[in-house]
């Protein structure tokens, strides 16, 4: 009963999300100055036809009072038709069920690595000496201010240039996922490195480690027992962040590595001005962060051990 | 803040004014002057950063590009910053249901990726540094805008603030004289981490096209040309985003010594 009311209020929460983000964009199209129905055609550089025109205003009911437009627009929305993209001219639902998987794979395997390396990090950072830990420290502030862009480019000029080990495009073989798939962990592993070492410290030195320690538990006994869940915790809640910043890296790394994907069609859509396609990917990503934020909140619920009732 | 400390960011700091506002002394080379017969040159004495497909000087260019950057950098910064305390400051102090309207509204902004967001509000304002800066500023604002409402309803409910209540202090003095100075330390430092990641989000829209269009010295617009010679000269390339690693991990190590923790904003 608990579980259906929290799942509830989860899905009550989303489709308020869902419908202020769609009325943003509603809004955002209509502000856009001069003819929407020549915004939606691609601007005034498209120098749509005046039928082409005229069939744009009457598909998105541009004729009828702003309120019934409104409507139109949500009911529509409700029944998944986010309408034809204009750059692709296929209906962007189909477009985006065939753009979403390796966009979603690059980005899950992303963040799978992320979380190793940051876990391997962490545990390296509590063996260190003094000199480690500095240059630990630096390594990861550096890490997370490194643009993707640049890591990309970097990461092609050493191993694609340089070594020759792996190929500068994505051609679909493992081998072409390395580098995209370092390109974006890499700065999210620097990020959740500082807040595992941070609430892992914190952990280690507490009093039921050292009450631990006592009972006579190893030192790996007790940070596996105890020290992990403390260091998962924080990284953890940062998920949801972690995820919508990896779809974000998406669209620059689909682009270095001329990988297919959200991203690129988002770029190119934006590019043409493409405004369902736009809107599509828009609410999409919405989605993505609602259903990822949810998920963490119940892991969070299953490994903490103070917030089981709370 | 150490002493060490404060005179190194000042030192930094006071660099990437003088580059900005007069690159010239530090470079004094035109940074658009072509010169086809000296294309490609790798890092020498004479180019330290090497030249480009046009034969123009890279160190040259990244040096005066800093000015375009770190601008939509800090505008987008303060765009976001100055919406994020007017949101968090209201969400913090109205009645519930506002507090709990405004919410809503900032989840549904954080909902949608930055990058992800700042393409959406340029496919409606089309291309430029303007829609760049407000692209930026506009999707950094609902991360600061949580942390802002927090920090303010923590003050809110501080033994100071009952104070000053119990002493008939009015709303707009419990403001000037409580809430804002204690809220701008933190937001001082989240402020400095956020130039770096604006500078981040910057040239990536101008990495993208999206942003300062060629051939105007923005770091992100470099790196972007030089990616099509990646083979041929790293330099072009590698460069541009030494300088925005610079400047970035450089907020990052500032903002955390003024006392910023790593959030996500």
């Amino acid at each position: 009963m608990k579980l259906l009311a929290w799942l509830g209020r989860k899905v009550g929460g989303a489709l308020v999300v869902l419908w202020l983000v769609a009325t943003a964009i509603f809004i955002g199209v209509r502000l856009i100055p001069g003819d929407p129905a020549e915004a939606i055609m691609g601007g005034p550089g498209s120098q749509a036809s005046a039928e082409a025109l005229a069939n744009a205003r009457s598909e998105y009911g541009l004729d009828l009072p702003i309120i019934s437009q409104y409507f139109l627009f949500l009911a529509k929305l409700i029944r998944l038709d986010f309408g034809t993209s204009y750059s692709f001219k296929d209906p962007v639902l189909q477009i985006m069920g065939e753009v979403l998987p390796p966009t979603i794979n690059l980005a899950l395997l992303a963040l799978v690595v992320a979380w190793l390396l940051a876990l391997l990090f962490a545990l390296l950072a509590m063996r260190a000496n003094k000199f480690g830990r500095l240059l630990g420290n630096a390594v990861e502030i550096v890490a997370a201010a490194v643009p993707h862009f640049w890591l990309g480019a970097v990461l092609i000029m050493l191993f694609s240039s340089m070594l020759g080990w792996l190929p500068a495009v994505a051609n679909g073989t493992p081998a072409g996922l390395v580098l995209p798939v370092l390109t974006l962990a890499l700065p999210l592993a620097g990020f959740l490195t500082q807040l595992m070492r941070d609430s892992l410290n914190t952990a280690m030195g507490s009093q039921f480690a050292l009450a631990a320690r006592a009972r006579g538990e190893s030192r790996l006994t007790v940070f596996r027992r105890h020290g992990l869940r403390h260091a998962a915790l924080p990284a953890l809640g940062l998920t949801g962040w972690a995820f919508s910043s990896l779809l974000s890296g998406a669209v620059v790394v689909e682009a270095i590595f001329a990988r297919p994907g959200l991203g690129r069609s988002l770029l190119s859509a934006v590019l043409a001005r493409d405004i369902p396609m736009v809107t599509g990917i828009a609410l999409f990503s919405a989605l993505v962060y609602i259903v990822v934020m949810a998920l963490t909140e119940a892991i969070e619920r299953l490994i903490d051990p103070a917030g089981a009732e709370s | 803040m150490s002493r060490t400390a404060k005179i190194l960011s000042s030192l930094f700091i006071l660099f990437w004014v003088l580059t900005a506002f007069a690159p010239s002394l530090i470079a004094p080379a035109d940074p658009l002057a072509i010169n086809p017969s000296q294309a490609f040159q790798a890092p020498s004495s004479a180019h330290i950063f090497g030249t480009d497909e046009s034969g123009r000087d890279v160190f040259t260019r990244v040096i005066h590009g800093a000015g375009d950057s770190l601008y939509i950098g800090l505008a987008a910064t303060a765009l976001g910053m100055g919406l994020a305390l007017v949101l968090g400051t209201a969400a913090a102090l109205a009645p519930r249901w506002l507090d709990e309207v405004i919410l809503r509204v900032l989840e549904a902004l954080y909902s949608v990726p930055s990058l992800l967001m700042a393409l959406l509000i340029i496919a409606f304002t089309g291309p430029g540094v303007g829609p760049a800066i407000v692209a930026v500023g506009l999707s950094t604002a609902p991360g600061y805008a949580r942390l802002v409402r927090s920090q303010i309803r923590t003050l809110k409910n501080s033994e100071m603030l009952e104070a000053a209540t119990v002493l008939g202090r009015g709303t707009w003095l419990k403001v000037r004289n409580h809430l804002v100075p204690n809220a701008l330390q933190p937001l001082l430092a989240l402020v400095t981490l956020g130039i770096g990641q604006a500078v981040i989000w910057a040239a990536a829209l101008s990495f993208l096209g999206l942003g300062t269009p060629p051939p105007a010295p923005e770091w992100g617009a470099m790196l972007s040309a030089g990616r099509t010679y990646l083979h041929l000269a790293w330099w072009l390339s590698f460069f541009p985003g030494l300088a925005i690693v610079v400047v970035a991990a450089g907020s990052t190590l500032i903002g955390r010594a003024l006392g910023g923790k790593v959030k996500a904003v």
